[in-house]
C-alpha cells in the first residue's frame, strides 16, 4: 500500500478523515494518533501564524473565535508559499464572505490594514529623496513633478473607521470609536511601520500620486475633499521618508 | 478654484511642508535601529511570524464546527448584534454603537 | 557578498537566532560561536530582519537552515523558491547550508510542517535529483537532516541509515545529525538509537543539532515523543550526544529552542553544556 502525498495532503487537512492506510505504528497498527501530530502540526503552526499576521482581528473576535476562523481560513486557503511571514493575504477576501463574522463589516480591512503593515515590514529598504530641490521649483514645474513613495509606504482607504479601531486596540487610553470613513496612510521611517490617520482628501491624493504629478493628484484630493490640507498630507509623507524619488 | 490659485496653493503648501520638517536627506536606518530597546518585542509586531521545523504538542485538529461560539466568550468586544452585513450609512451615534471601543 | 565569511562552522556550540536574542547576543554571546537562521525569515525585501542578519554575519559565522524547500516533495522543486534560497545564500556567505529530509508542499498547498518520506528506490531517485539541483544551483553542498519520525510507511524497502547513505553517495551532500531527532524516532518506532547511530554515515556530518522535546503517549498507551523544540534537551539525548562526540572528535553544534522560547541565559547555558562535551575530546 503507497501513501502518496495528495493522499497524505487531504488526509491531513480534513480533521474528519481517518489516517490513510499504509502508515502504521511498530506493531504495524494503523496510524491513528500518530498521524495526528502531523495534523495537528499543521493546523496549529498555521493558527498561530494567522494570529502574529492579524493579532487585531484575533481580538476583535476573541481567541475561541479566532481558532475556530483560522482553521477554517487555512483549509480553504492553505500557503502557497514556504514564506509563512507573509501568509494571509488571502483573510481580507475570505472575511468579505466569512457568514459567522459578518456582523463585523470593518474586518475585511482591518485584516487589508494588517497584512499592509506587514507587507511594509518586509519591503525594501530606500533613501528617502533630496527634497530640497522641490523648494528650488518654480510653480509650474512643481506642477508637474512626480513623488514616487517608498516601496514600505502603504494605503489603505476604508468607508470604516479602521484606524480609531486600531488604536482602540493598540493604545491605552485611545479615545472611544467614532464613526468615519478612514485612509490610513502606512510609512515605515526607520524599521518600524505606523499607520498614520490621513486627512480628508489624503486617501485620494496619495492614491493619485501613483501615477499623476503633484498638481493632478491636488487636484483630486480637492475633489475629494474642498478642504484638503496639502501641507499636512505632505509633512506625514516627509516625516515618514516615504518619498523616495522626485522626478 | 483657478489654475493659478492651485498653482500658488500648491506652492506655498509645499514650501510650508519643507520648513516644517528641515529635510535632512536622512540616511537609511543605521546599525543602532537594529538592536537595542527597539527590539524589546512591542515594535515587532507588524514581523508576522516566523518559521519553524519544530511540532506541537498542541492539540488543535478538529475543526468541523464552523460556527464561532457565542459573543459571550469574547471577551474584548461585545459582538454586535446586527447580521445583516450590509454598510450601514445611519447617523453616527447609532454606527458607533457597533463599534468596538 | 559580506567580508569575514568562512566556509565552516567552528567545532564549537551555535543556537538557532531569534529576533528576541539580538540585544544579548550582540553584548556577550557568551559560549556561542555561530548562529543558524531558518532560510525563509529572510527572504523579504528588506526591513529589520535583513539589517539584522546584516550585521550578525559580519560578527559570527552563519549557517542558514531552510525549512521550506520540500525536498521530499512528488513535485519539482519550488523554482521561485530556490532561486531566493541562492540569493541568501549568496549574499550571506554561510558557513553551513542545510535542509530537511522531509516534504512540505504538494501542487500548490505548503503545509508548514516537515511531512514523512517513506524509504523506496522511488522516493530515493527523487530525492537525489532534487538534492543535485539544489546543490547545482545554489552552488555549494547542502547537508540534509535526518528527521523525527512519529510513524512508519509499510511500503519503506530500506532503513533510514541505508537511505541517507545511498544519498550522500549519489550526490555528494553532507549529512546535518539532529540527535533530538534520533532519540524521538527510535522512541517512537521501539528501536534503539545506538543502533541507529551505528548505522549512520558520522563522515558525512558537517552539524550536530540538539533540542527538547514533549512526551505523549499514542492511543495504546505507547510512549510517543513530540519535537516541540520547546525545553531543554534531555539527558539521554547529552549521552548520546558525548558518545557521537567521543566517537566524531569536536563537531559544529546547535542548540534549537523554537517555541516558548527563553531568556537568552537558559540558551546560552545549554550551549555551555554543549561546550563541557565539546572540550573533553579536544
Amino acid at each position: 500500500m503507497t501513501v502518496g502525498q495528495d493522499i497524505f495532503r487531504a488526509a491531513v487537512l480534513d480533521p474528519a478523515a481517518m489516517a490513510p492506510a499504509g502508515l502504521v505504528d511498530p506493531q504495524g497498527r494503523p496510524a491513528g494518533k500518530r498521524f495526528d501530530v502531523y495534523r495537528n502540526n499543521v493546523a496549529v503552526s498555521l493558527t498561530e501564524a494567522l494570529g502574529q499576521a492579524f493579532p487585531i482581528i484575533r481580538k476583535l473576535v476573541g481567541q475561541t473565535n479566532f481558532q475556530i476562523l483560522a482553521g477554517t481560513f487555512l483549509r480553504v486557503h492553505p500557503p502557497k508559499d514556504p514564506l509563512v511571514a507573509l501568509y494571509g493575504d488571502d483573510m481580507p477576501a475570505f472575511l468579505e464572505g466569512f457568514e459567522s463574522t459578518r456582523n463585523l463589516p470593518y474586518l475585511p480591512d482591518m485584516a487589508r490594514l494588517e497584512c499592509a503593515m506587514r507587507r511594509s515590514y518586509h519591503a525594501a529598504d530606500s533613501i528617502p529623496a533630496d527634497l530640497n530641490g522641490l523648494g528650488a521649483m518654480d510653480p509650474a514645474q512643481l506642477m508637474a513633478t512626480h513623488l514616487t513613495l517608498s516601496p514600505a509606504t502603504r494605503l489603505i482607504r476604508s468607508k470604516w473607521p479602521i484606524h480609531g479601531i486600531w488604536r482602540a486596540n493598540t493604545e491605552k487610553d485611545a479615545p472611544k470609536v467614532q464613526m468615519s470613513a478612514d485612509d490610513v496612510l502606512i510609512t515605515r521611517p526607520d524599521y518600524d511601520p505606523q499607520p498614520i490617520l490621513l486627512p480628508p482628501g489624503g486617501g485620494a491624493f496619495i492614491a493619485q500620486l501613483r501615477t499623476e504629478p503633484l498638481g493632478s493628484a491636488f487636484e483630486a484630493a480637492q475633489a475629494d475633499a474642498p478642504d484638503f490640507d496639502l501641507t499636512t498630507t505632505l509633512g506625514l509623507l516627509i516625516a515618514g521618508n516615504a518619498i523616495a524619488h522626485v522626478a | 478654484m483657478s489654475n493659478t490659485m492651485k498653482t500658488l496653493a500648491v506652492a506655498g503648501a509645499v514650501a510650508a511642508a519643507l520648513t516644517a520638517h528641515t529635510t535632512t536627506t536622512a540616511q537609511a536606518a543605521g546599525k543602532e535601529k537594529c538592536y537595542g530597546v527597539s527590539l524589546a518585542g512591542a515594535n515587532d509586531c507588524a514581523a508576522g511570524p516566523g518559521t519553524t521545523c519544530a511540532g506541537t504538542s498542541t492539540v488543535d485538529y478538529q475543526g468541523n464546527a464552523w460556527t464561532l461560539v457565542d459573543a459571550g466568550t469574547c471577551t474584548e468586544i461585545e459582538l454586535p448584534a446586527m447580521a445583516d452585513g450590509t454598510a450601514r450609512e445611519g447617523s453616527l451615534e447609532e454606527l458607533g454603537r457597533d463599534l468596538p471601543a | 557578498m559580506l567580508d569575514h565569511q568562512t566556509l565552516t562552522l567552528p567545532n564549537a556550540p551555535g543556537v538557532g537566532y531569534k529576533a528576541q536574542h539580538f540585544a544579548a547576543i550582540w553584548e556577550d554571546p557568551g559560549p556561542v560561536r555561530w548562529l543558524e537562521i531558518h532560510a525563509e525569515n529572510y527572504m523579504g525585501d528588506g526591513g529589520r530582519p535583513i539589517a539584522q542578519l546584516r550585521n550578525l554575519a559580519e560578527r559570527f559565522p552563519i549557517s542558514v537552515h531552510g525549512v521550506g524547500l520540500s525536498i521530499g516533495g512528488e513535485g519539482s522543486l519550488n523554482a521561485d523558491h530556490l532561486a531566493r534560497l541562492k540569493k541568501l545564500v549568496d549574499w550571506v556567505g554561510p558557513a553551513s547550508f542545510s535542509e530537511h529530509l522531509a516534504w512540505s508542499t504538494h501542487d500548490t498547498a505548503f503545509l508548514n510542517d516537515l511531512l514523512p518520506l517513506p524509504y523506496t528506490q522511488a522516493t530515493l531517485n527523487r530525492v537525489a535529483d532534487h538534492i543535485d539541483q539544489v546543490q547545482h544551483v545554489v552552488g555549494r553542498q547542502m547537508l540534509l537532516e535526518n528527521p523525527s519520525n512519529y510513524l512508519a510507511f509499510e511500503e519503506s524497502e530500506m532503513a533510514e541509515t541505508e537511505f541517507l547513505e545511498a544519498l550522500i553517495k549519489r550526490t555528494g551532500c553532507g549529512l546535518l545529525l539532529d540527535i533530538n531527532n534520533v532519540f524521538i524516532s527510535a522512541t517512537n518506532q521501539q528501536t534503539d538509537p545506538r543502533s541507529y547511530l551505528n548505522a549512520f554515515p558520522l563522515r558525512a556530518v558537517g552539524e550536530i543539532h540538539l533540542g527538547g522535546h514533549d512526551e505523549d503517549q499514542d492511543e495504546y498507551g505507547v510512549s510517543l515523543l513530540i519535537d516541540s523544540h520547546g525545553a531543554p534537551v534531555v539527558d539521554p539525548v547529552w549521552q548520546l550526544y558525548a558518545e557521537v562526540i567521543a566517537i566524531m572528535g569536536p563537531t559544529p553544534t546547535l542548540i534549537e529552542w523554537d517555541t516558548d522560547v527563553p531568556d537568552w541565559p537558559v540558551l546560552a547555558a545549554e550551549a555551555s553544556r554543549a561546550a563541557d562535551v565539546l572540550a573533553q575530546v579536544r
